[in-house]
């Protein structure tokens, strides 16, 4: 009987004792076996060579791919960057319309999400291609004749697709709905009379922005620069499909060290021992900036 | 204000057209006349009838719905009575423990994807055993599990704690108030926590990718394989088809809570009204 009785201390809490955190227990053993071992593997594959034996040689080799880091970093960041300036206006905007109108757009930002995401970035293939559906659009339009009768040039096409700018725009394209609804749910989530009090102690509508409702949104801001510039840092198919293998990525190398032809378990272990790292040091930046709040994840 | 009104409104469809365009390019290629992905020949459903009669396409798709339900229901499962678990614990163990169950929300993919594949391929060596459905469905309900405790939890701190004392001091037995009172409380938690699971899954590649090994492939890791050659306009045919079915699901959910919401006003409006 006493193991039904439930303390009244102050957490809220409706159950106390052994038996009440027994639910847990199957879930820990599966945390152990399927999330605890194999980051302890990926760490004893990066400190060892193929025969087992200790080595850093493969953290050695990595400087080899220092080109690759840079590029990985700066496109994220490029990617990140774009993603929040076009993100956070959206998400502010959209908490200024009606009740319903919100509802369905945020549901219309969500939606693409149920397409697969090798699809979608597929697609831009056929926008961005020199013979694809945008060079179309400008040859139709007389665009490249225009030019060349201007210039004496012999312009067939833009080149977008295999650059760097497409690489980003497939960034963009994929996690900007990341951006902007950790942004948007923590804008609506403002209460109006902190709004209404700065107006009424003098405030003009642009200090009521800068000091009130950014401040205040900035927890949306810091999940939404993580949960953009995370999943930008590690892609190897964006790469793949709109950078045409001209721009190898960080995820690219990794890939290609575990399923492709430059088989090598314990130098791909070794780089993603630093992406965790990378990814840890970005975590760790932005809780700074949070103020420790609890991440919001938001899908 | 006005301007600016002009101004939110456009910047928000200029986004939604942007979110679109790739999406519309696809679906109108799924009913283009031949192969090309950006010339139009005339309009046709063969790629839809074809799509029917294509093994390779509808396996990988009963393999995605397979592993995705699965995975769902299970983590969900999983995941429910973890957070209860964790609910009841002190602080000094629920934190880190979340902590851990939340490396794979914070991870990159590929990192989770090669971390799993080192442990299935090294324990697949010691217990002789081939990466397959089973390593595809493990990894699946790893990455789910976090998403349905992050769902239930706050709803377990919505709980009204007396409701559980009450139902035992009315004579329930500690199960029979967990069935009866607990469970259909934070039964909205679990719902989205299955959906959420679900969406991650059907959507995952990268971590399918890793953990599938050779053999069995979701229809994810499929239109890989077809990036590096040409898609088939079949593909584009299964996107549409289950975009339509998304899209309508959601219409309905949509409606449904608008009513439910409406009801809601006009019932407050009316108690109001009485006081």
């Amino acid at each position: 009987m006493n193991g039904h009785k439930t303390t009244s201390n102050g957490n809220g809490h409706f159950l106390r004792g052994i038996y009440h955190r027994m639910p847990a227990y199957p879930y820990v053993i599966w945390m152990a076996l399927f999330v605890v071992i194999p980051i302890i593997l990926v760490v004893v594959y990066a400190f060892t060579a193929s025969d087992g034996k200790f080595t850093l040689n493969n953290f050695a080799h990595i400087s080899d791919y220092a080109i690759v880091f840079g590029r990985s970093l700066l496109l994220a960041l490029i990617a990140t960057i774009i993603c929040l300036i076009l993100g956070y206006p959206v998400a502010y905007v959209l908490s200024k319309f009606g009740q319903s109108t919100q509802r369905i757009i945020i549901m219309l930002i969500m939606l693409p999400m149920w397409i697969n995401f090798l699809l979608r970035t597929y697609s831009w293939m056929s926008l961005l291609e020199n013979t694809g559906l945008i060079n179309r659009f400008l040859a139709a339009i007389g665009l490249f004749n225009l030019i060349n009768n201007i210039f004496g040039t012999d312009i067939r096409h833009l080149q977008m697709i295999n650059t760097q700018g497409a690489v980003i725009l497939g960034m963009v394209y994929n996690y900007l709905p990341f951006m902007i609804l950790p942004i948007y749910s923590v804008i609506v989530k403002i209460d109006k009379s902190v709004i209404e009090a700065a107006q009424d102690l003098g405030a003009n509508s642009s200090k009521v922005f800068t000091k009130v409702i950014f401040p205040l949104s900035l927890s949306g801001v810091i999940s939404g620069i993580t949960m953009v510039f995370v999943p930008s840092v590690s892609t190897f198919i964006i790469s793949k499909l709109l950078g045409g293998g001209t721009q190898i990525l960080l995820g690219d190398l990794i890939e290609m060290q575990f399923l492709g032809s430059a088989y090598n378990p314990h130098l791909g272990a070794a780089i993603s021992l630093i992406m965790m790292i990378i990814v840890v040091i970005c975590m760790s930046v932005m809780n700074k900036f949070g103020e420790g709040e609890e991440q919001t994840v938001i899908l | 204000m006005k301007k600016s009104n002009f101004f939110g409104r456009f910047l928000v469809a200029l986004t939604l057209i942007f979110l679109y365009l790739p999406i519309i390019v696809l679906i109108v290629f799924s009913f283009n006349d031949s192969k090309s992905r950006t010339v139009w020949s005339g309009f046709t459903f063969d790629w839809y009838i074809k799509l029917f009669s294509d093994r390779a396409v509808l396996n990988s798709l009963y393999v995605t719905l397979a592993v995705s339900v699965l995975a769902a229901v299970l983590a969900t499962i999983i995941g429910t009575f973890a957070a209860i678990g964790f609910f009841n614990m002190r602080r000094k163990w629920r934190a880190p423990l979340l902590t851990i169950s939340n490396i794979p929300v914070i991870n990159a993919d590929i990192i989770t994807g090669v971390s799993l594949s080192l442990l299935f391929v090294s324990a697949g060596a010691l217990f002789k055993f081939d990466l397959g459905f089973g390593t595809l469905l493990i990894a699946h309900i790893t990455f789910n599990i976090p998403y349905v405790i992050l769902s239930v939890m706050p709803k377990l701190y919505q709980l009204d704690k007396n409701l559980f004392e009450a139902a035992q001091d009315l004579g329930c037995t500690w199960m029979q108030a967990f069935i009866k009172v607990i469970i259909p409380e934070i039964r909205p938690g679990i719902i989205n926590g299955l959906i959420i699971a679900f969406t991650m899954s059907v959507d995952d590649f990268v971590i399918s990718y890793f953990t599938a090994g050779s053999k069995v492939q979701t229809l994810s890791m499929f239109i890989y394989a077809m990036t590096r050659k040409r898609i088939s306009p079949e593909i584009n045919a299964i996107s549409t088809l289950l975009f339509v079915i998304v899209l309508v699901l959601l219409i309905i959910n949509n409606i449904r809570e608008a009513r439910q919401e409406k009801a809601l006003l006009k019932k407050s409006a009316v108690l109001e009204g009485d006081v």
